[in-house]
């Protein structure tokens, strides 16, 4: 029930939050406001000179006299384009204007918001925050507000016209409409309601036909476009059902929005006819009435659309501000410190790290660990799959926030340096790597954009990134989203130069050179071997061939550091490293191809990974 | 150039040939969407005509109770008056009613056309091949099923329904008024020829506006999703202030482009309410006069003058249909350009039924090339007998992935033919080839869902014991046991913590339960580390035992398992031969043995 208290906080205070970024245009607004009433009081008083004319020169019948209040007529319809004019001149352009402002901030906030927030929110739900929620919401402002606002005011000075030319059809008139503001109140609840509902299904939809576009080489291989298009159509059906009840809400509205004006025009001509035979009303003072009376029509028919696209604006501001309200807790600190002479001394001391939503009973991924880097020197990180090892890597540049203890980097918490100069000093190669619709150029020196051709033809050259040179435009190429598609192996070359061009103290490699062949890992490792020499570094590898860049290697074992030390030292004395690191068994050819488990020269301790059992359906 | 799929689609300057291919083909999908709900459209017609007429006979009724209803009243006669009141009040409430009705009639059809054009849309979206999605990338792709797909529904929500009741408004406004007095009739006749022109101007104006409108929005959706799925990579990059400023640029180009729109608009509107207002004050003169005269009653004037007033009070409503009408047409353009791309991989017209396959594949002939002048495989034969494990190696670029993805069907080959036990796989029914062949890639996507739904995606009917047991196959079911809700966690909120070799192993069962004769790896287990490497090779051992496997890694490990080697440079097979027999001899594999070997500890 608390989300019903909290739904009734108001439509009006939940668009209210958008102030902040509709303040420098509401001059505008208010002007075109002022506007729209002018337009609107015009529109009020042709009805008023119909009636001189009516019970001027028509009841006598002098046709010389009617020029001029026709000439009127003309003049104020003249006016009353005119205003309109003016009205959309107002408000049209600063509209936009919010809307970019609106979409700028949710941008700037999603960029800023930490990785856990995406980690939790599909960016369908996002994108459809971004595009259609503001367009509503730009709509609302440059056209539902000032209409709304002129609209209701005019439905007032309207009924207030009626009243005075004659009160007791004014007040059938007023009266008749009552049940009108009654049903727009309960079409308030029932159609706030449905309309989110609407949006959040279709965020959801959203997010479906991105995963069937991104995932499209798994269903294709598995044949199940179909299966998929199930889903899908479910997902629709649903959203169509929300859409059909929608439209019920609004056939109801309509309902009494014509009914009622209808109804009250009905009675009001049996009284005015009947009031006019008594005398007690003018013949033009009737035309008067029923011209105003039509004039109202429209106001108050709009009212219904007005009042669905306020509801809409509401749920779009609603969603808007979930994500400009959500905290984001890693920022950067209030008196940054500085690293006068980074050497790039990086050190994990009793660091602990759970994700927010692991369930209590769950122990958190990372536990007291503790671990050094010298300057210069290249370490390691091996443990098995999940143990948190690009989990480790990720804290380093505070893409997640350590729960427990500190990482120094020469000495200062990483937690007192702006998010900016730590990821200066720190770069990342990812395994999936990301390339962004830019030109390789771009890609490469996405951390260094001032770096020289020379130092860019370098960190190419380690990476064995020289392919780029034969693509159609060479440096210039368009790769990512709206460019040329590379391959896994080609992404990863280029991420990795990416990182090398960085030219940072440190150097965090989370499996680098996993898609790479044989051969191009050799020569990139070889080539790598010079940046390591100067540069500290922390390396995630699976095999042994990536640790041997490694000075030192740190083994990661149940959320901890079980042991550190040269990899030949390790070999020989830890068993779990034995497991983790040593190759498959011998090189082929040696022994004869067994069916079932092979032997191992190394005693296998099983810690945490049990036997494998075959039976999987044959 | 052409204007055929989605070619040019994002040119301004199409010549008037072209843009009635474009308009013709969109029309086209149109009708087809249109066709099926016929029946239902009629009804609706036949509501909005009927309560559109109710509506419109209100001002006649004023009329009659003003002109006869008053002079009789005077003679004590309540009929005429009645009759007026009575008729106003039918006539208003029946109109309420159809109103209401055909709100829900029309939100009925357009879900309806909305649900087809989705599925369709999404279901050719699959069909196409991979090789149109590496070229037209999936930001667009994605614009085209959201964001156009939004712009068609605004068009069927309101503006469809508002043209229609106001378009129907405005003619039996002007039927009435006729019938009333023709005169005035003809004077609001005669205002139609301005707003004839003035329609005319807008709607050029706002085509052009408009497909830049729709351009600039489909670029700033593409920054926008690349941000968010690369989120990592833009931070640890310190690209936010860049961003800041590219998407600042696109969204301001974004605003011109809707600005721009919106200010034709706002001519079109003010413009409108002047045709119409000037006039009123035409038909009040000429009526004015002739009621001086004694040549018109009263309230036939005051029905000419509400008459008139009200003809153009639905105008600026049709005109916001205009403005939707354009974007939905522009959308719809892109759209049927998609649906008219014709997958390059077309699923066989008379399919042939392969209920049982061995697993013999076979190379026939077979020349590969993505585009006509760069041949990526030349011609070759090669023939992989049933449960032949075949290792694929070869350094990056020589064609590995291209020749595993001709036997996935991914690819039809440019000339020649691929065959599964002796049937083309261009003839084979995709449901069976799909049984039969299964291919698992190294990037493992996940979808949203728990991790047994991603699991049995390979299967959708399989029960839990088969998810575990193929988890358990390939040394999965310890950590997805270790998960918060083990098998029932939801992978997208975990996502980010799914690590890249957890993701290939649940890949892996996915392939495993699967059941397939044939089974392709193309770099599967390069994220896993040595352990579950070994884990997943020993789980191979015995699933392979009776399957036809080609599989490509760059960690020669995998040779163990082969019966078979190929060695592919520059889209040839240079080496083929037992493991033993290539190791043993001097050619290219003899090498690269050596050198994984040195790699090795």
């Amino acid at each position: 029930m608390s989300k019903d208290v909290k739904k009734k906080a108001g439509t009006l205070a939940s668009i209210m939050r958008v102030y902040p970024y509709a303040k420098p245009a509401m001059g505008r607004i208010y002007l075109g406001m002022v506007a729209a009433m002018l337009a609107a009081l015009v529109a009020l008083a042709i009805p008023q000179v119909l009636r001189e004319i009516v019970d001027g020169p028509l009841k006598d019948g002098k046709a010389d006299q009617i020029w001029w209040p026709v000439g009127l007529v003309l003049l104020l319809g003249i006016a009353e384009a005119a205003m309109i004019w003016f009205r959309r001149w107002f408000v049209l352009q600063p509209g936009t204007h919010i809307e970019a402002r609106m979409r700028n901030g949710l941008y700037n906030q999603l960029q800023d918001l930490p990785v856990a927030f995406h980690d939790r929110w599909p960016s369908g739900q996002l994108l459809s925050r971004a595009m259609s929620d503001l367009n509503l919401i730009r709509r609302w402002f440059s056209f539902g507000l000032v209409l709304f606002v002129v609209n209701v005011i005019t439905i007032v000075v309207g009924l207030a016209v009626l009243v005075s030319i004659n009160w007791m059809l004014g007040l059938l008139f007023t009266v008749c409409s009552i049940p009108l503001w009654i049903y727009g109140y309960v079409f308030e609840r029932k159609y706030s309601v449905v309309a989110r509902r609407s949006q959040d299904q279709a965020g959801d939809l959203a997010t479906a036909v991105e995963e069937s576009v991104h995932g499209i080489r798994v269903l294709k291989a598995f044949g199940r476009g179909k299966f998929a298009l199930r889903n899908f159509a479910a997902q629709a059906e649903q959203l169509r059902g929300t859409e059909i009840e929608k439209a019920k809400a609004i056939a109801g509205i309509w309902l009494w929005l014509i009914l009622v004006p209808d109804v009250s025009f009905a009675l009001c001509l049996a009284g005015g006819v009947w009031l006019a035979s008594l005398g007690q009303v003018s013949v033009g003072a009737l035309v008067a009435f029923f011209a105003t009376a039509t004039v109202l029509r429209f106001p108050i028919e709009s009212i219904g659309f007005l009042l669905s696209m306020t509801f809409d604006t509401r749920t779009a501001s609603d969603r808007f501000f979930e994500v400009l309200d959500e905290v984001n807790t890693i920022t950067d600190p209030a008196s940054p410190k500085q690293i006068a002479k980074p050497k790039g001394r990086l050190v994990f001391e009793k660091v602990d790290f759970r994700y927010p939503d692991t369930p209590e009973s769950f122990p958190g991924l990372l536990r007291d660990v503790n671990l050094e880097l010298k300057p210069g020197e290249t370490m390691a990180i091996v443990g098995l799959t999940g143990s948190g090892k690009s989990t480790l890597t990720a804290l380093t540049t505070r893409l997640y926030e350590v729960t427990g203890g500190r990482i120094t980097l020469d000495g200062v918490d990483i937690r007192d340096l702006t998010r900016q100069d730590l990821r200066t000093e720190i770069a990342m190669a990812f395994e999936d790597a990301t390339l962004f619709s830019a030109s390789v150029r771009d890609n490469v020196l996405l951390g260094r954009p001032e770096s020289t051709e020379e130092e860019l033809r370098r960190a190419l050259e380690i990476a064995q990134a020289d392919f780029v040179y034969e693509l159609p435009e060479g440096l210039d190429t368009k790769v990512g989203e709206e460019g040329l598609s590379l391959s896994g192996g080609q992404r990863q070359r280029l991420a990795l130069a990416r990182a090398v061009a960085a030219q940072p103290k440190v150097l965090v490699l989370d499996d680098p050179l996993s898609a790479l062949d044989v051969d191009t890992e050799a020569m990139v490792e070889a080539a790598l071997r010079q940046v390591l020499a100067s540069t500290t570094a922390m390396i995630v590898a699976h095999r042994p061939s990536t640790v041997m860049l490694a000075d030192r290697v740190a083994l990661l074992q149940d959320g901890t550091i079980t042991a550190v030390g040269k990899h030949s030292e390790l070999l020989a004395k830890n068993e779990h490293y034995r497991f983790v690191i040593s190759s498959l068994d011998e090189p082929q050819g040696s022994r004869p191809v067994v069916a079932g488990p092979p032997t191992t020269p190394i005693p296998i301790v099983r810690s945490g990974v049990g036997r494998p059992s075959t039976e999987v359906g044959t | 150039m052409t204007v055929s799929g989605v070619e040019g689609e994002e040119r301004q300057d199409y010549t008037r040939a072209e843009s009635r291919q474009i308009r013709a083909r969109s029309i086209r999908l149109l009708g087809s969407l249109i066709r099926p709900l016929r029946a239902r459209i009629v009804l609706t017609i036949l509501v909005v005509l009927v309560s559109t007429a109710a509506q419109v006979a209100g001002p006649t009724f004023v009329a009659l109770g003003i002109d006869s209803g008053l002079p009789a009243l005077l003679k004590q006669d309540w009929l005429p008056l009645s009759f007026a009141v009575v008729g106003f009040l039918l006539t208003g409430t029946i109109g309420a009613l159809l109103i209401a009705w055909y709100t829900v009639l029309t939100a009925r059809i357009s879900q309806a056309i909305l649900i087809d054009l989705r599925k369709r849309v999404f279901l050719h979206t699959q069909r196409l091949s991979l090789e149109f999605h590496e070229s037209y990338t999936s930001g667009k792709i994605i614009a085209r099923q959201t964001s156009d797909l939004d712009a068609i529904r605004e068009l069927l929500d309101s503006g469809l329904s508002q043209l229609v009741q106001g378009g129907l408004y405005m003619l039996f406004t002007a039927i009435a008024l006729f019938s009333i007095d023709w005169l005035s009739g003809l004077m609001l006749l005669g205002s139609m020829i301005p707003l004839y022109f003035l329609t005319r101007w807008f709607q050029i104006a706002s085509q052009k506006a408009f497909r830049e409108t729709r351009t600039a929005s489909a670029r700033v959706i593409v920054q926008f999703v690349e941000t968010m799925t690369g989120i990592r990579a833009v931070k640890a990059f310190r690209k936010e202030k860049r961003n800041e400023l590219e998407f600042g640029d696109l969204v301001e180009k974004y605003r011109y482009a809707n600005e721009r729109t919106i200010n034709l608009f706002g001519i079109f509107d003010p413009a409108l309410v002047l045709i119409g207002n000037v006039t009123l004050a035409v038909v009040l003169l000429v009526g004015g006069l002739r009621v001086a005269t004694g040549g018109l009653a009263i309230g036939v004037l005051l029905a000419t003058l509400l008459y008139t007033r009200s003809f153009y009070a639905p105008a600026p409503e049709i005109a916001m249909f205009y403005n939707s009408y354009q974007s939905a047409a522009a959308a719809l353009e892109k759209i049927s350009g998609v649906l008219e791309e014709t997958p390059s991989v077309p699923d066989p017209t008379g399919p042939i039924a392969l209920l049982k396959a061995r697993g013999t594949v076979e190379f026939r002939e077979v020349e590969f090339a993505y585009k006509e002048d760069r041949i990526v495989l030349p011609k070759f034969n090669l023939k992989i007998p049933s449960g032949q494990i075949i290792a694929l190696v070869g350094s990056t670029g020589a064609g590995k992935s291209t020749l595993a993805k001709l036997i996935a069907r991914f690819y039809d080959p440019t000339v020649g033919s691929v065959t599964l036990d002796g049937v083309d796989l261009r003839q084979l029914h995709p449901k069976d080839l799909r049984r039969a062949i299964v291919m698992v890639t190294q990037e493992a996507y996940l979808f949203s869902g728990t991790v047994a739904d991603n699991i049995s995606l390979g299967k959708p009917e399989a029960t839990r014991e088969e998810v575990i047991a193929a988890a358990r196959a390939v040394g999965a079911h310890e950590f997805i046991s270790a998960l918060p809700n083990g098998y029932d966690t939801d992978v997208n909120k975990r996502g980010g913590r799914v690590s890249a070799g957890q993701r290939q192993l649940i890949s892996f069962a996915r392939a495993f339960i699967a059941d397939p004769v044939v089974l392709i790896l193309d770099e599967a287990t390069a994220s896993l580390d040595i352990p579950s490497e070994r884990l997943v090779q020993e789980g191979l051992q015995t699933l392979l035992a009776d399957r036809t496997a080609v599989i490509i890694a760059h960690r020669l490990s995998t040779v163990a398992i082969a019966d078979r080697v190929l060695v592919m440079e520059h889209g040839r097979i240079v080496e083929d031969g037992a493991p033993a027999d290539l190791i043993a001899g001097t050619g290219r594999f003899a090498q690269l043995h050596a050198a994984w070997r040195d790699s090795l500890v």
